[in-house]
């Protein structure tokens, strides 16, 4: 290997690494408001990506009709809440569930966006409301059960939703037109356009986090949730808002990468789950709950990937999920005494 | 009719009418045989032990290339001296395939036992996945194409080449598993398998090694899968890696949970019902669809959703009730000879059995215990009391291994405990309860004090499978039977923990810590929730314990009660020692007076 292509690698591994962050983000965020491990995050990218092929195409994307009918079982098991006498938030209900499909559905079916930006934030609105919908059904109703079972939900949800992209998708896979056909020669390596895109976008949704939870009463507010939920349900934080705020926050994260990575490898209906695991295994090196150790785990990920596929490239996929295994030893050296499940 | 005969009666059924069911039941019946045979191990894990994996067919994989790979490379056999067509090989096979998966599963297990209970089965989809990666790309494993020629299995001069000679063996395999793993978890091993999910920092305070056992549940269920898939290999006669991938581990944890997780029989429900699904939709939703794939995930996730938030205990104890009304109830058979338990020598009356010296602890910014020195002897009962906050609970937990001091030092018998766990502790003689209680909810009161005496027995896993473990097991039974009757919850004895009002709950604790024999006993609150005439009688057992020369630690706020009975007190207010005597002397100390009713500005 000479220096050339070391920096070519380098570049490789940090472009995907910035979207392993951003798995990692989300993930550590769900887990930590919500205790969900929250196994079909990388579903959300591949759906994201193929959603903005499909319109590139001039379709109308099988997403839509996903959002429409979790939109109307979601109102549906509202009203029987409201009937068995549960206080129901009917007005996020009303923007999650009525006023955001409703406005995906009429761009989608009747602006048509021609134009890439109107097309990407089409998508955004039709996968964002995705997540705190899939929150309501799949997981709200068990708000109280162990993290075993939420993550054995989350598994199973994962292969409905993996399932559904391969009806809607069909096996075939779909690249997008880069948001940049730029091309940069830095120092005598060519450098595109779209990967300075995805790490300009990264960092500066990195950045929206952070100032999102440092500095404004909802972020804080989730914050407070994850530290102490019970706690913070005293202090009069709904905890219904905290789910599916967390959730539209990683149904809006998965899309944001999959319309970053669409353009740089072709992505199939099932690509999201190797995405999302491999975010897992950053997300772990952070303990599942630190966010700047989940950054950093990234960027080792993206990086032993990117390396590993010049030397081993058969397997690539077998060093990097091997690597958790010493992660989970390194982090199991810190704890020494037994602790109780909640 | 009992539950045994019933059991047995399907038994009989089924082989009796083996040689008359059509191919194709014979062949479905295998298949759920097979996969029953993993699901049974995750039963194990998931429902008894409170850990999950998703792993499990990567262990089927690793059964079924390992035997693959001995019975038809001749430079495997050759390394044992054997002929490439030796009708041995296929059992050196499974032999090799038990070991890399016990091998592969103590690695796993040995990096996540410390941590939560969801990095286990985080851990086990990477490695399900990058197994599955390993065994495509390995030449000498022939890659995606996989490996042909494997020989059928032979017993005696049998050679099994069709399913239904081959599906005897597993369905024979799948109930003497069945019947151990019955066995095991009715036993002292069992108790401390159920304790894994729900109490772990219990079972450590009864001497149980709770990793240790978790990583023998662990690899109990890859031994299961890696035999699955001996017996797979040898019925397909070739392995390719498509069934050993993460998406049929999952599909083997769909079976454990909409089965019933907590229950051995739930396995077999849920792989006959899973099996039977899955080839009903793979005709009918590709018409339905109108394109063929893997729809029937679709299905699977949804009824496993529904199991989740509707049946959480999966379909199999709805059916079992049913059942039930139906069935007599056995009479318990009970062991001729009893083995006897283990005696502790209690130390000599008026001897420093545990003293803390200096013993502070810090979390982060609050020193909870500063400096806190106290001794308790044989044959005393010594009450520590403070205001809520004091740090009595922190101290217990310092002085039973639960939690480590900053600084200073707690020596038991004479020994330091310097950075011992609290099993440690349990072995040495010192039996603890719990302030929030901690017991098996869904378990008997029997169940719940039979553990406690868990250090003195020793039968392990096998002897507990095959039933040699009988004598000891009444031994136990009679121990905590004995325990809780002094205590005065006989008449409860078989009901289930959960059940109890929480000052009975509380005794139970005691009597689950007296039937560990200790010669310390610390009691945290034992008193609180407990109706007059209860607290009398908790009184007087505590001072009968005494006489017979126990060393008593209180933490209690019932101040007549501490008062009654206590030899010495020490009050603890803001992590430190403000005073300390016998009743009388703390009750007119200024600084013990201050600390309750409110100090009076001296000024």
């Amino acid at each position: 290997m000479d220096g050339q292509i070391a920096l070519l690698l380098g570049q490789d591994g940090i472009v995907n690494g910035a979207v392993y962050a951003l798995m990692a983000l989300a993930l550590v965020l769900v887990f930590s408001v919500t205790r969900v491990i929250f196994i079909p995050q990388g579903e959300f990218v591949a759906f994201g990506a193929l959603t903005m092929a499909a319109l590139q195409l001039g379709r109308a994307p099988g997403t839509l009709w996903l959002l429409l009918a979790l939109s109307a079982v979601t109102l549906l098991v509202e009203a029987v809440r409201h009937q068995r006498g549960v206080a129901v938030d009917w007005k996020s209900s009303a923007v999650w569930a009525v006023l955001l499909p409703a406005l995906a559905a009429l761009l989608v079916l009747v602006v048509r966006p021609s134009s890439m930006y109107a097309q990407a934030g089409t998508t955004l609105l039709l996968i964002t409301p995705l997540g705190p919908l899939l929150y309501r059904l799949a997981y709200r109703p068990l708000a109280h059960a162990t993290v075993l079972t939420l993550l054995i939900v989350s598994v199973a949800l994962h292969g409905v939703l993996v399932g559904l992209g391969l009806y809607f998708f069909g096996a075939e896979g779909s690249r997008t037109t880069p948001f940049s056909e730029l091309r940069l020669d830095l120092g005598g390596i060519p450098v595109s356009g779209q990967s300075l895109v995805v790490l300009g976008v990264t960092s500066a949704l990195v950045i929206a986090l952070f100032l999102f939870f440092e500095r404004t009463i909802v972020g804080k507010a989730l914050r407070a949730t994850a530290m102490n939920r019970i706690g913070a349900r005293l202090m009069g934080i709904p905890t219904e808002l905290s789910g599916d705020l967390s959730f539209a926050l990683a149904a809006l994260v998965g899309a944001v990468s999959g319309l970053l990575i669409a353009p740089l490898t072709t992505v199939y209906y099932d690509t999201g789950f190797l995405i999302g695991l491999k975010g897992f295994v950053a997300a772990i090196i952070g303990g599942l709950t630190s966010y700047p150790l989940a950054l950093a785990g990234a960027l080792i990920v993206g990086l032993l990937e990117s390396f590993s596929s010049f030397w081993a490239s058969a397997f690539k996929e077998v060093i990097v999920f091997t690597l958790i295994i010493p992660v989970l030893w390194w982090r199991s050296l810190h704890s020494h005494h037994v602790e109780d499940e909640e | 009719m009992t539950k045994r005969q019933l059991t047995l009666c399907a038994v009989v059924l089924l082989f009796g009418a083996w040689g008359f069911l059509p191919e194709f039941t014979v062949t479905m019946l295998n298949y759920i045989g097979l996969y029953a045979l993993v699901a049974v191990g995750l039963v194990m894990l998931t429902g008894v032990a409170g850990m999950t994996s998703f792993g499990q067919a990567a262990f089927v994989g690793l059964g079924a290339y390992a035997t693959a790979w001995f019975c038809t490379v001749p430079a495997a056999s050759a390394l044992l001296g054997m002929a490439p067509d030796s009708t041995a090989l296929p059992w050196i096979g499974l032999v090799l395939g038990f070991i890399l998966s016990a091998a592969v599963a103590w690695i796993l297990g040995s990096v996540t036992l410390r941590l939560s209970g969801h990095y286990l089965p985080l851990g086990t989809i990477a490695w399900g996945l990058s197994l599955y990666f390993l065994f495509g790309n390995l030449e000498f494993l022939g890659g995606h194409t996989g490996m042909g020629g494997v020989p059928p299995l032979t017993l005696g001069s049998l050679t099994l080449r069709s399913v239904r000679e081959l599906g005897l063996v597993t369905w024979s395999a799948l109930l003497l598993i069945l019947w151990a793993l019955h066995n095991l978890l009715d036993s002292r091993e069992g108790r401390a398998i159920r304790s894994l999910k729900t109490g772990r920092v219990m079972a450590e305070s009864m001497g149980v090694d709770t990793a240790r056992y978790r990583i023998k549940v662990f690899v109990l269920a890859a031994l299961l899968a890696s035999l699955s898939g001996w017996l797979y290999a040898h019925l397909q006669r070739f392995v390719n890696p498509t069934p050993f991938n993460l998406n049929v581990g999952i599909e083997y944890l769909f079976m454990a949970v909409v089965g019933g997780a907590g229950n051995l029989w739930g396995a077999l429900l849920g792989a006959a019902l899973i099996t039977l699904m899955k080839q009903y939709l793979q005709d009918v939703l590709p018409s339905l669809l109108g394109s063929s794939g893997n729809f029937e995930v679709i299905v699977f996730g949804l009824l496993m959703l529904l199991v989740l938030q509707r049946f959480s205990d999966g379909l199999w104890p709805s059916l079992a009730r049913m059942v039930n009304r139906y069935l007599r109830s056995a009479p318990v058979a009970s062991a001729k000879t009893l083995h006897a338990l283990s005696q502790r020598q209690l130390p000599e009356t008026g001897s420093v059995v545990l003293s803390a010296s200096d013993v502070s602890r810090r979390f982060g910014g609050l020193l909870a215990n500063n400096k806190v020195s106290l001794d308790v002897r044989a044959g005393e009962i010594h009450a520590l009391i403070g205001p809520n906050g004091a740090g009595k609970s922190t101290f217990f937990n310092l002085i039973s291994g639960v939690d480590d001091p900053t600084s200073g030092t707690v020596q038991l018998l004479g020994r330091d405990m310097k950075g011992q766990s609290s099993r440690v502790f349990a072995s040495a003689g010192l039996c603890r309860t719990f302030q929030h209680v901690r017991l098996l909810g869904p378990r008997s009161v029997l169940d719940n004090v039979a553990l406690g005496a868990h250090l003195r027995a020793r039968s392990g896993w096998l002897a507990a499978m095959l039933r040699l473990d009988r004598g000891e097991e009444a031994a136990l039974m009679q121990e905590a039977q004995r325990q809780i009757e002094r205590c005065g919850l006989g008449p409860q004895m078989n009901d289930t923990a959960a059940s109890l009002a929480l000052g009975q709950q509380r005794i139970v604790e005691i009597a689950r810590a007296l039937a560990g024999q200790p010669s310390v006993l610390l009691l945290d609150e034992p008193a609180a929730g407990l109706p007059h005439m209860e607290k009398v009688a908790l009184g007087q057992l505590l001072t009968q314990l005494r006489g017979e020369g126990m060393a008593i630690l209180v933490v209690e706020h019932d101040m007549e009660f501490v008062m009654n009975i206590a030899d010495r007190i020490t009050v603890l207010e803001f992590g430190q020692v403000i005073a300390h005597g016998t009743a009388a002397q703390v009750q007119v100390d200024p600084k013990v007076v201050a600390a309750y009713l409110g100090g009076v500005d001296e000024t």
